[in-house]
């Protein structure tokens, strides 16, 4: 099967922080964006899990982004300047996908 | 007051608390799934609103009422400034973590103010429906006292954003809204879903407060690292001193002993649940564990446990 690169933005961050970069993700020149919830893990700051929360702080999600090479430094840039003083995780992969009208 | 102690120790509430709390820390992975727990919280809250406002559709908008109101928002306001101050004495924090703190122990926990109801209706101690209202009222302006706190000069990322996001949360939507809809249907309302919103209350607060015992054993375990002696001292003594200044407040403006109690218990709490989403957003650069281990490690289970029949001996004490 035909298979085409594209970028993939991860970013893992706080809940609470989810409304802002939802808004930013709307804005940005992207196709779609999913988001997933984490359910534990542990960090510099010690062990956490959404088990038993009843408020957002505490918990974290997962941001999958997939988009062309072309659109990625003008999204990148922008999602950062949201997450930059906070917790998270930003990484950045090369993937194929097999409809790359999709993105 | 060893009497109130005991009766409160001894409720099924306060010991499911401590078989949650006991539990996790003997290394139990008895938790509640997060969207169980969040549903139990928003029952607690309409039915606690919802209650509320119809005892004020019975008694009518008083000036006792605004009185208590104003006494809740200058609660709210002096609080985290009293509280920034004391760690300031207590415990060499960053400036931002200070104030991120003092927001917490200037806002409520309205689990605290359901437990502290509970335990004066079992008491046949009589308080006021619209102390909701004031629980309600007493959620934010601490927040905002606390940014002031943190530096009135510091860069804020879209701070335009954080009041909507606050005022929104769950928990003061449905709290307030359930209060506004009590007040507008009455006892007729009360009739027709008090089967929902009376009956299994106490039964709900016990499943909800054994997994509150778990998350805040979780807590502890998790964010002792980060505390240290004078940390832990000022989340045991800050809820005495906030509930002192309230029930001097009480006693100013005339208050009753319950609604002494409960205007004492809501100060000496510290919020778990907005003002932490806010800090997340408002003062990104504060530890969050610091602040979640101190509201909810020690300051909700000392309130739970030995504050809520201590302040409500003091205020009959002193006002009956």
């Amino acid at each position: 099967m035909k298979t085409h690169p594209k970028k993939e933005i991860r970013i893992i961050c706080e809940l609470p922080l989810s409304g802002r970069m939802r808004a930013h993700l709307d804005r940005a020149p992207i196709s779609g964006y999913t988001m997933l919830p984490a359910i534990g893990g542990k960090g510099s700051e010690g062990a956490w899990s959404r088990e038993g929360l009843v408020g957002d702080a505490g918990q974290m999600v997962v941001f999958l982004i997939i988009l062309d090479a072309t659109e990625l430094e003008a999204v990148l840039e922008d999602l950062y300047a949201v997450i930059s003083n906070q917790i998270g995780i930003i990484t950045i992969a090369d993937v194929e996908v097999v409809r790359p009208e999709r993105f | 007051m060893l009497e109130l102690a005991a009766a409160n120790l001894l409720s099924p509430p306060v010991l499911f608390f401590v078989l949650g709390f006991a539990g996790s820390l003997a290394g139990s992975k008895l938790t509640l799934p997060e969207a169980v727990a969040k549903t139990l919280s928003l029952y607690l809250m309409l039915s606690i609103g919802f209650k509320g406002g119809v005892a004020v559709a019975g008694h009518g908008l008083t000036g006792e009422m605004f009185a208590a109101i104003g006494a809740g928002i200058v609660l709210s306001a002096l609080l985290p400034v009293a509280a920034f101050a004391l760690l300031g004495l207590m415990s060499p924090l960053a400036r931002v973590d200070r104030a991120a703190v003092a927001a917490h122990y200037g806002s409520i926990s309205i689990v605290t103010f359901v437990a502290a109801s509970e335990t004066l209706r079992g008491l046949g101690v009589a308080f006021d429906g619209y102390m909701v209202a004031i629980a309600a009222i007493m959620e934010t302006p601490a927040i905002l006292v606390a940014l002031y706190l943190a530096g009135a000069n510091r860069p804020r990322q879209e701070g335009e954003s954080l009041f909507g996001e606050v005022l929104l949360n769950s928990s003061v939507v449905v709290l307030t809204g359930a209060f506004v809809i009590g007040a507008i249907t009455g006892e007729k309302g009360m009739a027709e879903i008090s089967p929902f919103i009376v009956d299994p209350f106490k039964g709900v607060l016990c499943l909800f407060l054994l997994d509150m015992g778990a998350v805040a054993a979780r807590g502890i375990a998790n964010g002792s690292r980060f505390l240290n002696p004078g940390l832990v001292a000022f989340g045991a003594l800050m809820p005495a001193l906030s509930a002192g200044v309230a029930l001097a407040i009480a006693w100013g403006t005339g208050m009753s002993a319950g609604n002494a109690a409960i205007l004492m218990t809501l100060a000496a709490s510290a919020s778990y649940i907005a003002v932490p989403a806010a800090m997340r957003l408002a003062l990104p650069e504060a530890n969050p564990a610091i602040y979640l281990t101190l509201s909810l490690g020690i300051t909700f289970p000392i309130n739970l446990v030995i504050g809520i029949p201590v302040y409500l001996a003091l205020a009959r004490w002193l006002l009956s």
